[in-house]
């Protein structure tokens, strides 16, 4: 319990744990097999392996990194769309720090910057579209990614962009949502999940009904939470107290910032902008059905895809990847044939090793590198 | 990007476009405040309110006691230092020291 002490509030924690420790006991099946709940949210995996929240818990659970990091799940294909717009004559192509690193297949944002295209790391859309009003004789592209936490952000810069007027904004719509996106993982064979800790940010936008369907059809407990160590503690124990009293419902952790019905102006911006894909590429679990949202056609003239030329190829994930299984937590980071060999932060072959959200990049940072080591062996001798 | 981080709002800089100035960690720089106003709360009466700001959208209202535990959360995380950085990187931003 080496973290306990930098928690807001050391005692509620230990208290926590203890109720924890106590409930998994009373929990029948997990004499047989250990309970498995996923953390959908990056944030909360930054969190749970910054505060070494795994190893504080008793054994019997077992915590699956979900699929939640925008910029690991943007598969190969995509990178080379955006290095194709940024390769365009008269193009400025503008995008958050956190995707410059993702691997295409055959290169990087930041290796086509090297190579001298126009590419800029923008904090904002806002800051793509005062770019585009300074620079009247260029297209300036806004790489937009993201889930519905940064959905309305996008949708209502596209709007403030028409309302000015202005005539060279794009945006390269890769935004994706988060419901298919659980169902899913739901549906998926592979997996068997016992509950959820539902997403803090992107539930402030949607609401917490959204996620009813979780409860009622698949009988799972899903708590909104919050990314503080101490919300990830009471988060699981909630889940717990549902599984141990046979009850699955939404539960809200995090109500001093999620409201239930989520934030109307976000969800209004939304709605007018953007409408569902038919399907959408992720990096490592394919095509999933409803998962992306593209431009409505009254904005198409701010839509990239419509605009430019964008290759759309589909190109495969690197045979020696194991993301897939990662994200779906089939298999734990350090089971992967790169991991830390050819696949290192510095280096990274996966996008789960570029952002410090993606499961891999946070074991590798602040993973007990003692039990990775152990587990490691331990995978190796059996297979 | 996700986390976002905690601000306090320091003036209204542009009324019909709702933007206001916001501080975050020393570095100010305008706000996009559109889901943020509300029929009871105009943007005129968000002035020293604290946000939590996702990529220059203030997307919820929080109490300065929350907005004080989330930096100091964010700044373990590394998400402090790293989210400062791209709004004074952004060419763009309006950073004003
Ligand atoms: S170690 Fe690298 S290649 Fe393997 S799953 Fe992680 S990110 Fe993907």
């Amino acid at each position: 319990m080496k973290y306990v002490d930098e928690f807001r509030d050391p005692t509620k924690a230990k208290f926590l744990l203890k109720e924890i420790q106590a409930l998994v006991k009373s929990i029948e099946v997990t004499k047989t097999r250990p309970l498995y709940i996923m953390e959908v949210c990056g944030g909360h995996t930054h969190a749970i392996f910054r505060y070494g929240v795994e190893t504080m818990l008793p054994d019997e659970i077992e915590l699956v990194h979900g699929p939640g990091c925008p910029v690991c799940v943007l598969p190969m294909g995509r990178v080379d769309d955006c290095v194709a717009l940024a390769e365009t004559p008269g193009v400025i192509f503008t995008t958050f720090g956190d995707a410059m690193r993702v691997p295409g297949s055959k290169k990087s944002l930041l290796q086509a910057r090297a190579e001298g295209c126009d590419v800029r790391m923008v904090y904002s859309p806002l800051d793509s579209l005062a770019l585009a009003k300074e620079n009247p004789d260029k297209q300036v592209v806004f790489f937009a990614l993201g889930f519905e936490t940064t959905m309305p952000s996008t949708a209502l810069t596209i709007l403030q962009a028409e309302r000015e007027g202005v005539e060279n904004f794009t945006v390269f719509c890769n935004h994706i949502t988060i419901i298919p996106t659980i169902k899913a993982i739901l549906d998926s064979p592979e997996l068997s999940l016992d509950g959820f800790l539902g997403p803090g940010h992107v539930s402030m936008v949607i609401g917490d009904s959204s996620y009813d369907f979780i409860a009622d059809h698949y009988n799972r407990p899903l708590v909104i939470t919050g990314f503080e160590p101490l919300d990830v503690l009471q988060g699981i124990w909630m889940v717990l107290k549902q599984i141990a009293e046979g009850r699955s419902e939404i539960e809200n952790q995090y109500n001093r910032v999620v409201p239930s019905g989520g934030n109307p102006a976000a969800l209004e911006a939304i709605a007018k902008v953007y409408e569902l894909r038919e399907f959408f590429e992720w990096r490592g679990l394919g095509s999933i059905d409803h998962s992306g949202i593209r431009i409505r056609e009254p904005y198409a003239k701010f839509d990239a895809e419509q605009q430019f030329s964008v290759p759309a190829l589909k190109i495969a994930d690197p045979k020696s990847c194991q993301c897939g299984e990662v994200l779906k937590g089939v298999i734990k980071p350090w089971d992967c044939k790169v991991f830390g060999t050819e696949c290192t932060p510095e280096t990274p072959l996966g996008a789960l090793m570029v952002s410090s959200e993606g499961a891999c990049a946070a074991y590798y940072q602040f993973g007990d590198l003692e039990k990775i080591h152990d587990a490691k062996q331990k995978h190796e001798e059996t297979v | 990007m996700c986390l976002g981080i905690p601000g306090q709002v320091v003036k209204i800089t542009d009324p019909t476009r709702n933007l206001a100035l916001v501080d975050v960690s020393g570095v100010q720089r305008e706000v996009n405040m559109d889901c943020i106003v509300e029929d009871y709360r105009p943007l005129n009466a968000c002035v020293g309110d604290w946000v939590l700001v996702h990529v220059g959208f203030a997307m919820s209202r929080i109490s300065e006691d929350e907005a004080n535990a989330t930096l100091k959360v964010l700044t373990e995380l590394g998400e402090v230092q790293s989210e400062v950085d791209a709004m004074r990187q952004s060419g763009q931003a309006n950073v004003k020291l």
